[in-house]
């Protein structure tokens, strides 16, 4: 199954027939999440409107870490089973997760400021999602350092690796060290929590968001698979005239 | 064996080995790496003396909560349930801030045992619902979290 879709070929058959479906639920589902967001949930019993800004901030949290796990597993397929397709996507989701991690810092630092008093603080859990946000920017700074491009693959599939035991870190932050950032409120199975009609637009914009994440990736990995094949393509031409010459 | 399973095994002891360093590095660390101390801590903890700065966190007792006249100057006590601390604050507090909710001061112990905090930051709980249904789950007892805006 891993080995079909190495060849790039077959996986842009697969990937072309999913887009449309990927591209449409992102839509459906943002514009939805969205509508919930803002117009169909009630406020928060102590933030008031504030707690709107959950709605951005805590789905673009989850892709941030998702679009690392997912970096980690492309980067392992990559170097241990040598699949040309699995660095390429890693390369791919790096952006899109670091565009997620900053959207995640920015709404965090916008929500701190009125209910904690603060922009900043530096505890466990804000310092943890900083440091992926470097991660990210390191692992793609890395990947486009060599004039080889699979020697950056392969050291940036590394860094990929090591950076990955950041990710239990940050999950885990909130409950093994006290934080200012209370703990996780959808993975937890006491009472209130929070609750429902506040966890739908949630959920809608946390659907939204992976099918964003899939819809992107896969443009990026078609973009990166065509302007490999063009630079393959010119190569041979120049060899053919040089040849023929 | 094969050159996959050879990658395939140095991947998961390498990730292994990090993972052990990992934690070793943030047991060994954790007095850096906690946010803020408890009353319980204060007492306990002879290295939280008043030749530092520190940050103090808990709840804020019921009923503690005196405003001077200034407008500005805020008492109140910070307690974990088991010790509390007497916090005296001048400037402006967060709009969570409320008795019987969490907060974090930082600042420094007095040699009265009081302790002189220059900034205050409310934590929030991971409770999230509409006015209404707290309401109603205080009325029906199933619940006693978090006092109202």
């Amino acid at each position: 199954m891993l080995q079909k879709y190495a060849n790039p070929k077959r996986f842009l058959t697969l990937a072309n027939s999913v887009l449309p479906w990927t591209t449409c639920a992102t839509v459906i589902l943002i514009v939805a999440g969205l509508y919930f967001a803002f117009a169909a949930s009630p406020p928060d019993y102590q933030q008031g409107q504030t707690v709107r800004i959950m709605y951005v901030h805590v789905p673009s949290a989850w892709m941030a870490m998702f679009a690392y796990a997912f970096i980690v597993v492309a980067s392992a397929v990559g170097l241990i089973w040598k699949h040309p397709v699995a660095h390429v996507g890693a390369l791919a989701a790096a952006p899109i997760g670091a565009c997620f991690t900053l959207i995640c810092l920015a709404t965090g630092s916008l929500w701190g400021k009125p209910m904690w008093g603060t922009w900043w603080v530096w505890d466990a859990r804000l310092t943890s999602v900083l440091i992926l946000f470097f991660l990210y920017l390191g692992f793609i700074a890395l990947a486009n350092a060599f004039d080889d491009s699979s020697r950056g693959e392969k050291a940036s599939a590394i860094l990929a690796l090591i950076g990955g035991i950041n990710l239990p870190i940050i999950k885990f932050s909130v409950d093994w060290w006290n934080t200012l950032h209370q703990p996780a409120s959808v993975s937890k199975i006491d009472m209130p929590s929070i609750h429902s009609s506040m966890l739908t637009p949630l959920l809608l914009m946390g659907i939204g968001f992976t099918a964003l994440f899939v819809t992107l990736v896969i443009i990026r990995v078609r973009a990166e698979l065509a302007s490999r094949r063009i630079n393959a393509l010119r190569a041979a031409k120049i060899h053919a005239e040089v040849a023929g010459g | 064996m094969t050159r996959k399973r050879r990658r395939l095994t140095v991947v998961l002891l390498g990730g292994l080995a990090l993972a052990t360093a990992a934690a070793l590095v943030l047991a060994a660390f954790e007095d850096n790496i906690v946010f803020f101390h408890s009353p319980s801590d204060i007492a306990t903890k002879k290295e939280l003396g008043i030749d530092r700065r520190l940050r103090l966190g808990g709840l804020v007792k019921p009923e503690s909560w005196k405003k001077a006249q200034d407008g500005l100057t805020h008492n109140f006590a910070i307690t974990d349930l088991s010790h509390e601390v007497p916090v005296v604050y001048k400037g402006i507090i967060p709009d969570l801030f409320r008795e019987g909710q969490g907060v974090v001061v930082e600042g420094r112990l007095q040699s009265n045992g009081s302790f002189r905090a220059d900034e205050v930051l409310a934590k929030h709980d991971e409770n999230y619902m509409p006015p209404e249904v707290a309401e109603a789950l205080r009325k029906s007892g199933k619940w006693k979290g978090g006092a109202d805006q």
